[in-house]
């Protein structure tokens, strides 16, 4: 061991992993990926660096830090900057507790984030006066395309058109052009203050911008009964914020709402994550995309929240999913939820209204400025400035004092004020508005528009540094007077958010209670191994979380000119080349913000490849049975007719099926969408014959990369056949789970497909089509997470992760294996690095079922394996590289004793419904409770591991959560 | 798991129909559907009106975990919908054959269904 970070993140070290070698009959030196891995994908090592260690990395990431130049920025258009309050800042987003947790499917260990989310569904209802919020969403453009397809559905595909408005987002209008074109239905402009044209009337939905991109307010009583007239659903994208002082969309009869939660606390960060939001009215709940939370109660009839509605999702009706969506957004749903905690509906408004009267003292001094004028009629927080001829003279003087404005046109400058806003930047705007001020520089011409990548800032800000940026979040904006808003008949009145939550949790050490009473239910990676299958739990090391919090990165907007981003956008070359040499492709986009949206982006690239070449009939997507649901999903919605692929009895793709299926499906195949290894966790020998026949049949090949991490640095995709994949950074390339998000999608392809890659109408893509995400580049603030744990790892570090991954599942094969048959091996007997525990002859006898055993787990400190996917009855587990052998062990023995009570139960000494098994997991009040009649004692039901030892023990805060209670009552928010 | 009622009809999708051949037959699933469901959590039926097709998809069951279409087991137009059942969807699993019921239909041609001893014939192979 060199002593390097590796051996920081590696669990297994020299010593250990020769113990696990030995266990499985491999000799000392012997490498388990020669034996496991098939040799024809064996790849050369690939051409990384070595390693750096922390301290160099965090040096090298200071230096693209001061590359960058965020500025001030005043852009807006869905973007604003905000102040994190610390105690948020450090309780939830720079802890571990509440960053690497997993999606909350246990819902007995995962209450704590279940309620943050509960507040976020409660926070989101209050504000848009609609029953129901899901928690959460990808960004305010998907969010938007989810409204869409939400109002499809609900027309039955009647009217495949949406009508949308003028003023919306750019962004928004981009990513609603990508999702509707291949669902076949048709954009239609849309003057909510003019007459409907008859293109409007057939729409199955209106979309208004709700304030427009202008900063134009309208009533939308009146748009909401035109509207219904017609027989459409009113959608709203509407600025929480706002929502705060204006009347609520729900109230004035629109039937759902979207948007974006950024601007409650998350920093801009060049373009995310952010946690996105929908609203519905109640009985348009099963319409409703994403994740849901709803109250239950446990086994001692206890309240208890867990995920609801799930038949909605993917991973159950795949391609009749309501959404392709998996992974949300949910570290940045708590923060905002947090955020409207710590302010309360005073404190919201309180932010809006001053937020506002800075719009508005701005407009009066503006209106002042000779040969400027300013928009008239009702506004929040966006001006739109016409100063003829002049546009980009005045953001560029703008930027000489550290402010950042988007020149829309030759004539118009628009502009937003935010939390942030301080009196200099009034000042600041109104003098760049001076006809004196742009004459100071004229050939200083650049802005938001136009902006080319690597031309230099023609005005580098003097003393705007990453410091100062900061201490604008640190420290409060001066105050202003601001006077009550009045909007008036579009003000707001009357109470919300008067739920205790809101009003409870005002000083910071309340906050900081708050916060660790909430995580302390909670089972994340600061507790033990979560072994979820197809998840790739491993580490993510403090030095790669460095930079999130840094201001030159956080407070960049995403549609700054690019030389203000110079060192993000260095970042994300340097990461961009590390994925293509891991990967063997040659283009990539780092656009799709989770990998339901790099599935799409690439399955949508194929599209359009296809089409591009006069085969607009190769609209077939073949799926081997065992595929994720989200496949499916994404399917569907880049437009194609999804045929499933049978799977052999050794659980690989049926090459017999295969060639039928094309045969059957001859000329109209599209794509053939595969996950390798194989979502069995099996190295599959023959998948260079399986990408040559779907080839050979004219279909483009996607390989689906949740797999990913059994390959990093050993095999290619884009060299055995692969054309296109998404990678999940939130998996292999060490970007935490967040509890349910962010990820990260990229989409990498071969050279053919690359022009078909994202493009977007900011950011200077090659492309400005095609974009499925609201930001050019996603979520770019994690990156530097990625960035940093390839810059860590090095060529040595990341092929020796994947042969750790690799040795810590088959060690842990082996080891179950004498208990619970894996189903499924490789090449040699090997698994690659998951291995599937097949339980269902052990349920026939025992009557223990997988969920038992996955709430007994809880008990032993441990989270369950992924559950009866990718087969029923099945657990599916992967330990990832990061794991010791005394955790793997650990987690063996509680196995084995699970496996040992069964046949307790299957022997008669306990009836099962009255074993610890079926009574997991335990909390501590049923433990303690008077009577005790159970037939094992408290001290087993506890933890079977434990010896009795209890002090270190993690404790479940409910009893095992009735599912159906909730879904049949299903109760979506806070009492208020 | 309860038996199999000798007076109903059955098809391979565990649908049962009552009276066939009459003018309003009640249409259920199985209580071996049912018990392979799970918990119930909502239904969703065709509309009184609808025409129906045998064999054709008609609504949907779901219970926490999965999600089951409904296929008519005869064609016709839809005369009832179990309004209970809308809003207490658990009585699919607690009754089945009595207050779970789902919809009538006035049937417009014989269809081919199975008798009570086919049916279980068909459970018991392991369908």
């Amino acid at each position: 061991m060199a002593g390097g970070f590796a051996d920081r993140h590696l669990g297994l070290d020299a010593r250990s992993g020769a113990q696990a070698r030995r266990a499985l009959g491999l000799g000392p030196d012997e490498r388990i990926m020669e034996r496991a891995l098939p040799a024809d994908l064996r790849a050369a090592p690939p051409p990384l660096g070595p390693p750096l260690t922390e301290d160099q990395t965090l040096s090298r990431l200071a230096e693209l830090a001061s590359m960058n130049n965020p500025g001030r920025s005043l852009i807006g258009l869905g973007y604003y900057r905000t102040l994190t309050p610390a105690v948020i800042r450090r309780g939830v987003l720079e802890n571990p507790s509440w960053h690497t947790a997993y999606t909350p499917y246990q819902p007995e260990i995962s209450q704590g984030r279940l309620e943050a989310l509960f507040v976020f569904q409660t926070m989101i209802s209050e504000l848009t006066g609609l029953e129901v919020a899901n928690a959460s969403l990808l960004d305010e453009a998907s969010a938007a395309a989810e409204a869409m397809t939400l109002c499809h559905r609900v027309s039955r595909g009647s009217r495949p058109r949406l009508a949308v408005d003028v003023d919306v987002f750019p962004q928004v209008r981009a990513v609603l052009e990508t999702r509707a074109e291949p669902l076949g239905i048709e954009l239609v402009d849309f003057d909510p203050l003019a007459a409907d044209p008859a293109a409007v009337r057939g729409a199955a939905g209106r979309y208004v911008q709700y304030q427009g991109a202008s900063g134009r307010l309208v009533e939308l009583g009146p748009l909401a009964e035109l509207a219904h007239q017609a027989g459409a659903l009113l959608a709203v994208g509407a600025d929480p914020l706002m929502l705060a002082l204006v009347r609520p969309p729900g109230a004035d009869g629109a039937d759902l709402v979207v948007g974006s939660t950024q601007r409650f606390g998350t920093p801009m960060g060049f373009g995310g994550p952010h946690a996105a939001y929908m609203a519905v009215r109640q009985d348009l709940v099963r319409q409703l995309p994403g994740r849901l939370v709803a109250l239950s109660r446990d086994a001692h009839g206890a309240p208890a929240l867990r995920l609801a509605l799930v038949t909605r999702e993917q991973h159950i009706r795949r391609d009749k999913a309501t959404s392709n969506v998996c992974t949300a957004q949910v570290l940045l749903a708590v923060m905002a939820a947090m955020y409207a905690v710590w302010h309360g509906p005073d404190g919201l408004a309180r932010i809006a209204r001053r937020v506002h009267a800075g719009a508005e003292s701005l407009r009066q001094a503006l209106s002042r400025v000779e040969g400027v004028e300013v928009q008239g009629g009702r506004l929040f927080d966006t001006l739109t400035v016409r100063a003829p001829g002049r546009a980009r003279a005045v953001v560029a003087a703008a930027a000489r004092g550290g402010l950042r404005l988007w020149a829309r046109d030759r004539d118009t400058v628009c502009l937003s004020t935010d939390e942030a806003t301080t009196d200099q930047d009034l000042a600041d705007v109104v003098a760049a508005f001076q006809p004196s001020a742009a004459a100071e520089r004229p050939d200083a011409p650049d802005a938001v528009v136009g902006a080319q990548p690597g031309r230099p800032d023609p005005a580098p800000d003097e003393g705007v540094t990453a410091e100062s940026a900061v201490s604008a979040a640190g420290a409060a904006p001066e105050p202003w007077d601001a006077p009550e808003a009045d909007f008036g008949p579009l003000t707001r009145a009357g109470e919300f958010m008067t739920q205790a939550v809101f009003h409870r949790h005002r000083t910071e050490l309340a906050m900081t209670r708050y916060l660790k009473s909430l995580a302390d239910k909670d089972y994340a990676m600061d507790r033990g191994m979560i072994p979820l299958g197809s998840c790739t739990m491993k580490l993510s090391a403090a030095t790669e979380l460095a930079g999130l919090t840094w201001p030159a990165f956080a407070d960049l907007h995403p549609f700054q000119p690019l030389a203000d981003a110079a060192g993000s956008l260095q970042l994300m070359a340097e990461l961009n080349a590390a994925l293509l040499d891991l990967t063997g492709y040659d283009a990539i986009s780092l656009q799709p913000n989770a990998g339901s949206q790099g599935e799409l982006a690439g399955l949508l690239a194929i599209r359009r490849y296809h089409r591009q070449r006069g085969e607009a009939e190769r609209t077939v997507c073949l799926i081997p049975t065992s595929a994720h649901g989200t496949n499916a999903a994404s399917a569907a919605l880049a437009g194609y007719r999804v045929a499933p692929v049978a799977v052999d009895p050794a659980g690989n793709v049926s090459l017999a099926d295969l060639e039928a299926k094309l045969a059957e499906h001859q000329g109209q195949v599209g794509a053939l969408m595969l996950t390798y290894p194989s979502t069995h966790g099996v190295y599959e020998a023959a998948v260079r014959q399986i990408c040559a026949a779907a080839h050979e049949a004219g279909a483009q090949v996607y390989i689906d990369g949740a797999n990913f991490n059994a390959l990093v640095g050993w095999a290619k995709a884009g060299h055995f056949g692969g054309d296109v994949s998404h990678l999940n950074l939130h998996k292999t390339f060490a970007i935490p789970h967040g509890g349910g998000g962010p990820g990260v999608g990229p989409v990498a392809c071969r050279r053919h497909l690359a022009p078909y890659l994202p493009g977007h109408p900011f950011g200077g893509l090659d492309s400005k089509v095609g974009a499925v995400s609201a930001a050019p580049h996603g979520s770019a603030l994690v990156l530097s997470i990625s960035w940093a744990y390839v810059k860590l790892m090095g060529a040595s570090g990341l092929t020796a992760a994947t042969e750790g991954a690799v040795l810590a599942a088959n060690y842990l094969a082996r080891r179950l294996g004498a208990t619970f048959p894996v189903l499924y091996r490789g090449p040699g007997g090997f698994v690659a690095h998951e291995c599937l525990l097949d339980l269902r002859e052990f349920t026939k006898r025992t009557g223990v079922t997988v969920e038992d055993v996955a709430k007994r787990l809880m008990d032993c400190g441990f989270h369950a394996p992924t559950m009866s996917f990718p087969v029923a009855g099945s657990l599916m587990v992967e330990p990832t590289e990061s794991e010791s052998l005394e955790e793997l062990d650990r987690f063996s023995a509680a196995m084995e004793a699970i496996a040992a009570e069964a046949e307790r139960v299957a022997a008669g000494e306990w009836p099962l419904a009255d074993s610890p098994l079926r009574r997991a997991p335990h909390t501590a009040s049923a433990l303690l409770a008077q009577d005790w009649s159970l037939p094992y004692s408290r001290a087993l039901g506890a933890d079977p591991t434990a010896g009795g030892r209890l002090d270190t023990k993690y404790w479940p805060p409910v009893g095992r959560v009735d599912a159906s209670y909730g879904d049949r009552h299903l109760v979506t928010k806070l009492a208020s | 798991m309860s038996s199999t009622p000798a007076d109903l009809f059955f098809t391979p999708d565990h649908e049962w129909v009552a009276d066939p051949g009459g003018p309003r037959a009640r249409v259920g699933v199985t209580a071996f559907a049912a018990e392979a469901l799970g918990d119930v959590v909502f239904v969703s039926l065709p509309a009184v009106g609808d025409h129906v097709d045998a064999g054709g998809e008609c609504g949907e069951i779901e219970s926490t975990k999965s999600v089951s279409p409904l296929y008519a087991p005869v064609a016709g137009e839809v005369t009832a919908v179990n309004e209970a059942v809308l809003n207490a969807p658990e009585l699919v699993n607690e009754e089945p054959f009595g207050a779970g019921w789902l919809f009538e239909v006035a049937p417009t041609a014989a269809a081919d269904l199975l008798d009570a001893a086919a049916y279980a014939a068909l459970t018991e192979a392991g369908a």
